[in-house]
């Protein structure tokens, strides 16, 4: 089976053509991740263009879509979900929505169950906990480090994630990654930084792509209500 | 059919995001450059942003990205065609809000992309005139429009639609449809203040036009000449308000709303009317959400009668923003085979009104 892989929801411009198998892990065939948090819209079509002339694919071959629905900062998320939307509608393609912090999951080596962050602006993160082989089990959620801790203590421990893995800000970022003081804070030890990938993604929607079910509606996962506030009365302008 | 369908033609599809409606339109364009409207579908978010008075910009978004590709699709259902059959795309590249602008860039370059079809990033202003070919034919060159709606207040002097656009005047601080929606809070009237404030002055009747003598911005002889102001008008408004509520008088919603449409309508007339003489130009075009106001189009008529000015409003439903009027200029820079814009090019929310598509 040939996929598309779209994910914008980090910095990370996610755009791969993937071979999925019967059995077996899924195989990029074209596709490498370009770090640009503010020119997802000019960049991604471009460079899904770009992976499938490497991969020597015409789009009109594929035959799904995989699509991360956040969580992830809106603008750049929505630019993902719209891409993949009317790629599908174009090419009479199913789109399959996946989490974005599930691509992440399914592409890490844990010794035991593991948190997956990502930057959520605000001083707080996006974050979902998973069993060692990638399944989720809590979250997705968007917390302040210190709640989080708190989160993570009331969690059972069966489950509780011993180590940490995710992405705050793209390699090279003049701050740092940022992910060695989350770990601090959270008092987990670090696995490292892991964007999501074309084949993490279409990984986290294996099963279901392999058993041939149509995809869930694609939602974006905001976790939060926009800023708005309603407002008051007009202000005096006389001067009494 | 007509003699023009005969011609080879290229059908367009336009789509627009850049405020608080999802359009998609379908502009069908001939050999000699005439416009036909094939469909036209508009999604509104406007009751989402009715309780905060404005649009909210991230609620915008959120709405254009749920409606997009249903706008698009039903299009082309109305249109009886399918994506293969459109020989071009134009989406509004700007201006506009930029996380809404973002979501219809990105969809354009995926349908033109997934289809290959030939991609114009164009500019949301040149749309409001250009719209207006689909009602009243081909555009004079030159020809001189106002613009007036919720986001915009501008006077263009537009040489050709498909390559020259210029700004000759525009508004220093509220568009004339932001000065609607504060009046009407004043007056307790619902979001959008247009529909209401017009509804008001017209029962109202002629005489109570000029019940409350509210200030004409930037008319003095040293004011700049093309340029207009509505903030003053409002506070005068709020001034007469409170100053009635402190009187502990009852305040006369129907005269004020009248009053202020005439203010606006008399300055908005004036300015376009005089402009167009003093640049020998014989047709006005008024477009935009606000050009569906009553007293705008009563005053405007009579204004271009008296100065020997063609007048030309689009009906009401192309005035607002919507699809058709992007895939109108797109079928504009079609027949002048204007180059498409390159793959790499994104939204712009202060895209310069001269810039008609993006490189
Ligand atoms: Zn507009």
């Amino acid at each position: 089976m040939l996929l598309l892989a779209i994910d914008t929801a980090t910095p990370a411009i996610v755009s791969g053509v993937v071979e999925l198998e019967d059995a077996g892990p899924p195989r990029v065939l074209a596709g490498e991740p370009v770090f640009a948090a503010r020119s997802h819209a000019e960049l991604l079509t471009p460079r899904l263009r770009a992976a499938a002339t490497a991969a020597g694919v015409e789009f009109g071959e594929v035959d799904a879509l995989v699509c991360g629905v956040g969580p992830g900062p809106f603008t750049g998320l929505r630019v993902g979900m719209v891409t993949a939307a009317a790629l599908g509608h174009a090419l009479g393609r199913p789109v399959h929505p996946v989490g974005t912090l599930d691509g992440v999951a399914a592409g890490v080596v844990s010794p035991g169950p593991f948190l997956v962050v990502s930057d959520a602006r605000r001083r707080e993160v996006y974050w979902s906990a998973h069993t060692s082989d990638g399944a989720r089990v809590e979250g997705p959620g968007v917390a302040r480090p210190d709640e989080l801790r708190e989160q993570l203590a009331a969690m059972p421990s069966a489950t509780r994630p011993t180590h940490l893995v995710g992405n705050l800000r793209p390699p090279g970022d003049a701050r740092g990654e940022g992910m060695a003081e989350l770990a601090d804070q959270l008092g987990l030890p670090l696995l490292g930084t892991a964007f999501p990938t074309p084949d993490g993604l279409v990984a986290a929607a294996s099963a279901e792509l392999r058993a041939g079910r149509p995809p869930a509606p694609l939602v974006p996962r905001y976790l939060r209500q926009p800023d708005a506030a309603e407002p008051r009365s007009p202000k005096r302008v006389s001067t009494p | 059919m007509t003699g023009a369908s005969a011609e080879a033609s290229a059908l367009v599809l336009g789509i627009e995001t850049s405020c608080d409606e999802t359009g998609a339109g379908l502009v069908e364009v001939f050999g000699d450059g005439r416009v036909r409207l094939v469909a036209d579908v508009v999604a509104s978010s406007v009751e989402q942003h009715a309780r905060f008075g404005g649009v909210v910009p991230e609620i915008a978004s959120r709405a254009h990205l749920e409606a997009l590709t249903p706008t698009v699709r039903r299009a082309l259902v109305d249109a009886g065609c399918r994506l293969r059959d459109v020989d071009a795309i134009a989406v509004t590249a700007g201006p506009g809000l930029a996380g809404a602008l973002m979501v219809g860039v990105a969809a354009a370059k995926a349908y033109a992309a997934a289809a290959d079809k030939p991609l114009y990033g164009v500019n949301h202003l040149a749309g409001h005139v250009a719209v207006d070919a689909l009602e009243h034919g081909p555009l004079p060159k030159p020809c001189l429009a106002l613009l007036v709606s919720g986001g915009h207040t501008q006077l263009l002097l537009v040489e050709d639609v498909a390559s020259s656009v210029r700004e000759i005047g525009s508004t220093i601080d509220d568009a004339a449809g932001e000065a609607y929606d504060k009046v009407a809070r004043l007056l307790d009237l619902p979001y959008p203040g247009g529909p209401p404030i017009d509804r008001l002055a017209r029962a109202a009747g002629a005489a109570a036009r000029d019940s409350i003598a509210f200030p004409r911005g930037l008319t003095g002889p040293r004011d700049s000449r093309h340029d207009f102001s509505f903030s003053g008008l409002k506070t005068a408004v709020a001034r007469w308000v409170e100053g009635r509520r402190a009187a502990g008088e009852p305040v006369d919603v129907a005269s004020v709303a009248a009053s202020f449409q005439e203010a606006v309508a008399d300055v908005l007339t004036a300015k376009a009317v005089r402009a167009a003489a003093e640049l020998g130009v014989d047709t006005l075009v008024v477009s935009g959400g606000v050009a569906a106001n009553s007293r705008l189009g009563e005053l405007a008529a009579e204004r271009c009668a008296r100065a020997g000015i063609r007048l030309r409003v689009p009906p009401p439903r192309l005035c607002t923003d919507n699809g058709a009027m992007i895939a109108a200029l797109g079928a504009h820079l079609v027949a002048a085979g204007a180059p498409p814009s390159a793959p790499g090019f994104g939204a712009d929310p202060a895209l310069p009104v001269g810039t008609v598509v993006v490189e």
